[in-house]
């Protein structure tokens, strides 16, 4: 089984550990990823907000490259890039003038042929591999954070439903955890507002947090790298905020699988985190 | 030898602001055949009809073409006017110069031309037209009710009380639909079952009235004035003669977690019930689907305890087939539920009500007497807030129109809270109020001034559950959107009121119209709004559309005068507009070689087959045989034919190839 | 203020030019405040969704300015909530992101728009030159635009310990090609 895979930069830099263990886990279930070759950034929140071409011409150049390596489908594990990718290939299915017009931009034919998926569709996928080698269940329970791009707006990514989705949820029982229900799944985190708004960053990513350890999550789930920068990164900004301490650690959903496989954490680039998140599995004995 | 008289109209400037009449007029002259053709301003008015009568007698006219607007507009007013005149009515024939021709083109000489063109083809029509006499068809004054809502029960009634019979089916075990469901109703805050329940006997008691509860349509045959419709009548597993409504079975029934529908799922019943006290019939029913008889044949306590023995496990539906002269429409409505909106939780917050489930925890008869309790623990709920417009309005949803009573009955549910409670909080979120009927502002205004219920302008974004409470995040544009957040104990949305389940599959058994969300179309908006484009079938209540009470009770009562209407005469008389299979003398008899493909051809079942038979008995040829009651002149058997055998009364082979054959 | 809707043609007002740039009908909005009871940064908005969707729905020339010097529309962090909500299927986002390029063309755009602003700048000059983003380069040219030279500075180090900071730039081979995109779509560096 192959797949075409765009690790999208953040993957190669300040969320190197959902690269290290997407890798991880596709190796174990035999799913070969064929990476784009000479891929370029997506754009992510800041080319749309300058310039509505370029935030076209960006994902298409991706798409083109795709095509053109052979590929028909493109896994893009961080949300912000599968979003980016979606909303530009939905808009450019619509109108042959504009899938023209991009291609003369990107100086590659554009054709819209190859289909763009996420890391929870391809997972829930190949469930059946991830059930046979699911051989050390988690045992802890968890609250599965979507954020917003995986599931908004719905007729672009169309996959999993909006409000309260669960596709997350089920990969994580067929880890072994408990996905708790809780009510900020897909609360925004405060997205790219990281750096020049830090402090809506706190309060929104606070409150996940909080509502999360409301809940009784031991650790919370993601999949997507500004979340889990939001989360993680900035979590003494949210516990100042809260004026608490929450320690909960932030894993990505192929970390928590790459566990419940039995893979080294290190592997799966659990060091990599700023809130500890070497967690064992429940059944280990040990605790994070 | 043809003498046609051409008569052109004006219509004021709808045609010759585009078309020059006087012209088309003088056209007409030239075309051989026509000896008389004039041009009027308005040929319907009294002076223009009395100038083609006047033509008729003085020109000895053997045809006459009216050149105007089209003949679904005036075709009966022209042929009434020519037969005054002394002559058949179907050698009148109409030239569409309106919708075919100067409402749809630009003026100009084009325009002009090919309304002249229009003229004379509808000439050379009329030169093969023969006179014809119209079907005369016997009426069976009899009413078919299908619904026993409150517009059922109403419309029942009054087609009764004018003599007539009625057979009222309602689908569930007892009348009453929704209405019997409500705590009380606006603008008055009459209870709801103590205006309704003397009308649900009346209806049961009427002499006129024969009642099939538990019963379906099933199939629908026929025309107006006479229908031949099968009801089916569900078995309720009871000998309804011995039953005598005592109720000792509903209480022992062992299997006691079925969810109640009266109750809209707020509390449970067994699977022999009746659906709530005051039923009509009061008799129950047993619910086969949830029965533990049925499902693994153990239990029939029921049987063991009735006194009179009426238990019938045995008991098959009943197919009853009726003949019937015209049907009334009362299917009533649905109420969306809670589980179609994501952001308030999918339905599975159990103190996120829908307006309906409201009604039932209001009710003196609901599941907790009309004390304010909600669902989830008992508990009294110290705030509750109301929003309205849920899911109408809404594009999103599928729902783009309003659903008109949920305005008002969310103001009533708000007032009922704060009777109930006078220190509850009480909130509504809304976006426009509609209140425009009689005394309905002033209730309004009673909620927000006497009542201190607080109304919110603004839509609610999300509703979630937090510590035994509901949060709702609303915003007031009236504060240029500030956000508004509520911590509440009850929820109640004034959900979408949507077309009845099956709406559709009824519709199509019935051939009536229907629109994009299932509601079924009036004939015309404005000025038949009980009426449907199937005649002799009439519409009453919500079925057709969003509608209170007291609408609806007024709306039933027209179609109840629509039928009496019907009934009034013995006779009906039809277009003679049908196809005829031809017939030729022995040993010919006809060009029809019975191959029977118009047979199967036709959508009306129009078609039968006739022997042609010796003088021993002995079968000659079968043909086919119009009957000239059920046939709707579509021409689907004229195209079909291969021998050319079938034509159309009016509308023949040979006329259509002439008005062809003339451009 | 007192409004008075444009006494141009109707196509030359700022909410034809949404309409003609995004395809979103302000017409549509009916100002239920849906957007707004959702949006998890109203409470920090001068102007919410609700209210610059009505002010440019109006078509009043003083009114459009308004809503094009609020810092509210800066705020819009597209989470596409409201979208999602919307019971008339309004494109909220759409519209933000229209009206931010809008206000920067016409020199509208509000003074805390700033350090936003400069960091998508400087995330796209670094997409621009390399073809990805370069974190550190990122960073750097922020703080020289926004001159916040010493914020989440304890940040680098620990980054860098744990391996999430590459050192050095990754080149695409397409990087000609890249600038001529840019030249094509953003055109010359702002």
């Amino acid at each position: 089984m192959r797949i075409g895979y765009y690790p999208g930069c953040s993957l190669l830099g300040s969320s190197r550990e959902f690269d290290e263990s997407t890798r991880a886990v596709a190796e174990a279930i035999g799913l070969e990823l064929v990476t784009v070759p000479d891929w370029n950034c997506c754009g992510a929140s800041s080319a749309h907000v300058l310039d509505h071409q370029l935030s076209l011409a960006l994902p298409a150049r991706i798409l083109a490259l795709a095509e053109a390596a052979g590929l028909t489908e493109l896994l893009a594990p961080c949300a912000a890039c599968y979003n980016r990718l979606c909303s530009a290939r939905t808009e450019l299915e619509a109108d042959p003038a504009a899938r023209e017009a991009i291609s003369r931009i990107i100086e590659l034919p554009y054709q819209g042929r190859v289909k763009v998926v996420n890391i929870l569709e391809v997972l829930d996928r190949c469930q059946d591999r991830l059930k046979a080698k699911a051989t050390a269940p988690l045992g802890r329970k968890v609250a599965c954070y979507y954020g917003c791009l995986l599931v908004r707006p719905p007729r672009v990514v169309a996959f999993d439903r909006p409000e309260d989705p669960m596709s997350m949820d089920r990969l994580m029982v067929l880890a072994g955890a408990e996905p708790l229900a809780w009510n900020h799944k897909t609360e925004c985190c405060g997205a790219a507002f990281s750096v020049t708004r830090t402090d809506l960053v706190a309060r929104m990513s606070g409150r996940i947090v909080a509502g999360a350890a409301k809940a009784g999550a031991e650790a919370i789930v993601v999949a997507c790298p500004m979340c889990h920068s939001n989360l993680d990164m900035r979590r003494p900004e949210c516990n100042a905020l809260l004026q608490a301490d929450h320690q909960l650690p932030v894993l990505f959903i192929t970390q928590a699988l790459g566990l419940a496989m039995g893979l080294d954490p290190v592997r799966l680039g659990l060091q990599r985190h700023m809130v500890p998140a070497l967690l064992q599995p429940a059944a280990a004995g040990a605790k994070a | 030898m043809s003498r046609i008289g051409v008569f052109t109209c004006h219509c004021g400037e709808n045609i010759n602001g585009t078309v020059d009449c006087g012209k088309v007029a003088e056209s007409a002259r030239g075309v051989p055949g026509v000896v008389h053709s004039v041009d009027y301003k308005y040929m319907c008015s009294d002076p223009g009809q009395s100038l083609i009568k006047e033509a008729i007698r003085e020109h000895r006219l053997t045809g006459v073409v009216v050149a105007a607007c089209s003949p679904r507009m005036h075709e009966p007013t022209f042929r009434n006017a020519v037969a005054e005149a002394g002559l058949n009515p179907y050698l009148c024939e109409m030239a569409n110069l309106r919708e075919h021709c100067s409402w749809v083109h630009e003026k100009g000489e084009a325009t002009t031309a090919k309304a002249a063109d229009l003229v004379r083809v509808m000439v050379e029509k009329v030169k093969h037209d023969q006179p014809l006499q119209p079907i005369r068809v016997p009426v069976t004054k009899r009413a078919l009710v299908l619904g026993g809502g409150i517009a059922g029960i109403q419309a029942a009634l009054d087609i009764a009380n004018a003599g007539h019979k009625v057979v009222l089916v309602e689908k569930s075990p007892s009348i009453g639909g929704h209405m019997s469901q409500l705590s009380e109703t606006f603008p008055t805050l009459d209870c709801s079952q103590c205006i309704l329940t003397p009308r649900m006997v009346e209806a049961a008691r009427h002499p006129n009235i024969t009642l099939y509860t538990y019963a379906e349509l099933e199939k629908l045959e026929g025309f107006i004035g006479n229908f031949k419709a099968t009801i089916r009548r569900k078995a309720r597993s009871l000998d309804e003669k011995l039953c005598t409504g005592c109720g000792l079975c509903t209480t022992k029934c062992p299997n006691k977690k079925i969810k109640d529908e009266f109750n809209e799922g707020l509390a449970t019943r067994g699977a022999i019930y009746v659906p709530f006290p005051q039923a009509v019939p009061n008799k129950p029913v047993i619910d086969k689907l949830n029965c533990t008889y049925y499902k693994t044949g153990k239990c029939k306590l029921c049987e063991k305890v009735c006194p009179t023995g009426a238990i019938r496990f045995d008991q098959e539906d009943e197919l009853v087939t009726l003949d019937v002269g015209a049907i009334v429409l009362a299917t009533g409505f649905k109420l969306m539920k809670t589980d179609q909106f994501p952001e308030y939780g999918y339905g599975k917050y159990k103190d996120v009500v829908d307006g309906m489930q409201f009604e039932r925890l209001a009710s003196a008869s609901g599941p907790t007497a009309g004390a304010m309790k909600r669902p989830s623990d008992g508990k009294a709920p110290e705030t509750v807030v109301f929003v309205a417009c849920s899911g109408s309005r809404d594009r999103s949803k599928g729902v783009p129109y309003c659903s008109k009573v949920c305005c008002m009955y969310t103001a009533k549910h708000a007032m009922l809270y704060k009777h109930k409670m006078h220190h509850g909080k009480a909130y509504v979120f809304y976006m426009d109020i509609r209140s425009s009927g009689k005394d309905y502002d002033e209730f309004v205004r009673r909620a927000i001034e006497e009542d201190d219920v607080s109304y919110i302008r603004g839509r609610v974004s999300r509703i979630y559950e937090e510590d035994g409470q509901l949060i709702v995040q609303g915003a007031d544009t009236l504060q240029n959107g500030r956000p508004v957040e509520i911590k509440a104990d009850l929820v109640v949305l004034a959900t979408a009121v949507q077309a009845q389940d099956g709406s559709e599959a009824l519709a199509q058994k019935l051939h009536v119209s229907y629109d994009p969300y299932h509601f079924f179309a009036e004939a015309h908006p404005k000025l038949k709004p009980v009426e449907t484009n199937t005649a002799g079938i009439f519409l009453a209540g919500a079925c057709q559309a969003p509608r209170d009470i007291p609408e609806t009770v007024a709306q039933a009562s027209g179609a109840a005068a629509k039928v009496a209407g019907l009934f009034s005469r013995d006779e009906l008389t039809r277009e003679p507009v049908v196809a005829v299979v031809n017939r030729l003398p022995a040993p010919t008899f006809s060009y029809c070689v019975g191959c029977f493909l118009c047979q199967s051809a036709c959508p009306y079942q129009a078609i039968e087959q006739e022997q042609i038979k010796a003088r021993d008995g002995s079968v000659i040829r079968t043909l086919a045989k119009v009957n000239a009651g059920l046939c709707q002149g579509c021409g689907t058997c004229v195209a079909t034919c291969r021998t050319k055998a079938i034509d159309i009364q009016g509308f023949s082979n040979e006329q259509i190839f002439a008005e062809i054959m003339t451009l | 203020m007192t409004g008075s809707p444009h006494p141009s043609a109707p196509s030359e007002t700022l909410k034809a030019k949404v309409e003609q740039a995004t395809g979103v009908k302000l017409n549509h909005c009916y100002q239920c405040g849906k957007c707004t009871a959702g949006c998890p940064v109203a409470q920090d908005m001068d102007l919410t969704s609700c209210q610059i969707l009505r002010l440019v729905q109006f078509g009043d020339p003083a009114w459009d300015r308004q809503a094009l010097q609020s810092e509210g529309i800066w705020l819009c962090l597209a989470c596409e909530t409201c979208s999602t909500r919307c019971p008339q299927e309004v494109a909220v986002p759409k519209v933000m992101d229209f009206l931010r390029a809008e206000a920067v063309r016409r020199d509208l755009a509000h003074p805390r728009s700033r350090d936003i602003l400069a960091f998508h700048r400087a995330f796209m000059d670094s997409v621009r030159a390399t073809g990805r983003l370069y974190e550190i380069g990122l960073v750097a040219d922020y703080k020289v635009r926004s001159r916040h030279f010493l914020k989440d500075v304890m940040l680098a180090p620990r980054m860098l310990v744990r391996g999430k900071l590459p050192l050095l730039p990754h080149l695409i081979k397409g990087r000609d090609a890249m600038k001529r995109i840019f030249q094509r779509t953003l055109g010359v560096k702002p």
